[in-house]
């Protein structure tokens, strides 16, 4: 899917890890040292206790399709319709994402779908964190705001 | 703060709703604040606390020629302006200053003077969220839905008929922007904008404004108006991300925000003869609905079909037609706010006969933030 020059993630100094992981085909989570609460988005400290110690530890990429809606007034630089989808990571988790390799319809999209972690360079710095339907049988070649 | 200590003794939208392409957004504060400085008989020397939003506080005390000593630009999208209500009970309470005006002027359809929000890039939305397609609030604030549904048995009737119900309200006010009757069918056939989203469940893009005037309720009756008195109020906010809502079934911002007002007033769900919940979006009074307690999770789709907030039904909801068919200036608390103090001065078009409580919910950007107020006409 194209993107917006405008709307390109640009990194702090808190989130660099991750989107360095993300171009090396890696999804990175966090967790706490003091009470191993997993969370997302990143920052350098546990938002459930506030300890400072915490480990970045890369994700299994396993996740279920949440929730999403199906955008119907896409932008000039993107064609057809698109999925905006919210992922639950294996790991516990949520991160907003789209579901490529797919129909982009109700009826290919199927809430609690698994799904497997993909990853789109959009840029040399900047690669999306995207994911598929898990089983090869549920993937198209084409569709899906891929 | 303490119920019934503060009253609302000014209130009143721009003198024109919709299409205000000759009005600056400044201008749209200034209009709905001249309005309701003359409703109540005040000037702007009598104002000396200023609240509001999308505007600078400096910038609307110098335009309206205000030398306030208390001063609030909270910020938090629609329900910033029930926020500021709020505040302003508490500041006056406190002796900070005496009569608070507070005002929102909003050019959302033609843009005159206002400016862009903008994406930055750099913020946790902006790197995870806004690269993957959204769209602005159609596209984020729906998000939630699809999982609602599943988990808890709505359906897309159910979802579509709060428009139809809200219609039959805006049917009954002139000023509302559609007032024809509209069906089911008609939610379905209308343009998709975001699945599960037909256009008839998103809410209107307009122009106006509404500005309120506070004092104290000793105050209060020496005004020429009706006095209507604060009784509750809550606030809260969640997350900026929608993705991080923890519960897309449930508000927490909602909850947080109702139970402390409701706590505050002292009275019961069956107390409420009046309710506005702050629709942006078909799906937003049925969370409200649950989050403050009127049903149980699961149950307010059921409760809207059986038309308990229709005319006529025991909890009349959103009367003015609300922002899917009254108005929608993008910060739509406002002239929630409003309704309530019309229906609870018994001057509404579609007014609720006897109606002497009302309660009044705001959400803002997204699920992020909530503020809860509720009004009384019984001192």
């Amino acid at each position: 899917m194209a993107i917006n020059p405008k709307t390109l993630p640009k990194p702090t100094p808190e989130t660099q890890h991750f989107w360095d992981g993300a171009r090396a085909g890696k999804l990175l989570l966090q967790q706490c040292d003091n009470c191993q609460h997993i969370y997302f988005p990143p920052r350098p400290f546990c938002p459930d206790c506030a300890s400072r110690a915490v480990t970045i530890f890369q994700a299994s990429g396993k996740g279920r399709l949440y929730s999403y809606v199906i955008n119907h007034r896409p932008p000039r630089w993107i064609e057809g319709h698109y999925s905006i989808a919210v992922v639950e990571l294996d790991e516990g988790p949520r991160l907003m994402s789209n579901i490529v390799e797919v129909e982009q319809t109700p009826e290919a999209l199927i809430l609690d779908m698994p799904l497997d972690v993909v990853f789109d360079a959009v840029t040399d710095d900047i690669t999306l964190v995207k994911f598929r339907p898990a089983d090869p049988a549920s993937r198209t070649t084409s569709g899906g705001g891929a | 703060m303490k119920p019934k200590s503060i009253a609302i003794v000014g209130a009143a939208e721009t003198t024109e709703l919709g299409k205000i392409p000759n009005m600056s957004q400044i201008q749209l504060h200034a209009d709905a604040a001249l309005n309701a400085m003359a409703d109540c008989g005040l000037g702007p020397k009598d104002i000396d606390g200023i609240a509001c939003a999308a505007e600078w506080p400096t910038d609307l005390a110098h335009y309206l020629g205000i030398t306030p000593s208390w001063v609030d630009g909270t910020m938090v999208g629609g329900c910033s302006f029930m926020i500021h209500l709020r505040h302003a009970a508490a500041a006056i309470n406190e002796g900070l200053c005496t009569t608070v005006l507070i005002t929102h002027g909003e050019s959302g359809r033609s843009w005159v003077g206002s400016k862009a929000m903008g994406n930055n890039p750099a913020s946790l939305a902006g790197q995870f969220e806004i690269p993957y397609g959204c769209m602005g609030p159609p596209t984020m604030f729906t998000i939630p839905v699809l999982r609602y549904m599943k988990d808890l048995g709505l359906t897309h009737e159910q979802l579509a008929n709060v428009a139809v119900v809200q219609r039959e309200w805006a049917s009954k006010n002139p000023r509302a922007t559609h007032q024809d009757l509209i069906t089911i069918e008609d939610v379905f056939a209308s343009k998709m904008i975001a699945y599960p989203f037909h256009i008839l469940e998103c809410c209107l893009v307009t122009d106006g404004g509404g500005a309120l005037i506070l004092t104290t309720a000793e105050r209060a009756k020496d005004f020429p108006t009706k006095p209507v008195y604060v009784l509750g109020t809550g606030e809260s906010v969640e997350t900026p991300m929608i993705s991080q809502m923890k519960d897309f079934t449930s508000s927490s911002a909602f909850k947080v925000s109702g139970k402390k007002a409701f706590n505050e007033a002292g009275i019961s769900h069956a107390d409420v003869d009046h309710l506005m919940i702050y629709d942006a979006f078909a799906h937003l009074p049925i969370y409200g609905l649950e989050d403050l307690g009127f049903v149980q999770p699961g149950e307010a789709g059921d409760f809207i079909w059986e038309g308990n907030t229709a005319p006529g039904g025991k909890l009349p909801m959103n009367t003015n037609g609300g922002g899917l068919s009254y108005m929608h200036s993008g910060m739509y608390g406002m002239y929630a706010l409003q309704e309530s103090v019309r229906q609870m001065r018994g001057i509404a078009p579609a007014q609720v006969a006897g109606a002497k409580t009302s309660v009044c919910h705001g959400v803002g950007g997204m699920f992020g933030a909530s503020s809860t107020i509720i009004m009384t006409n019984e001192k």
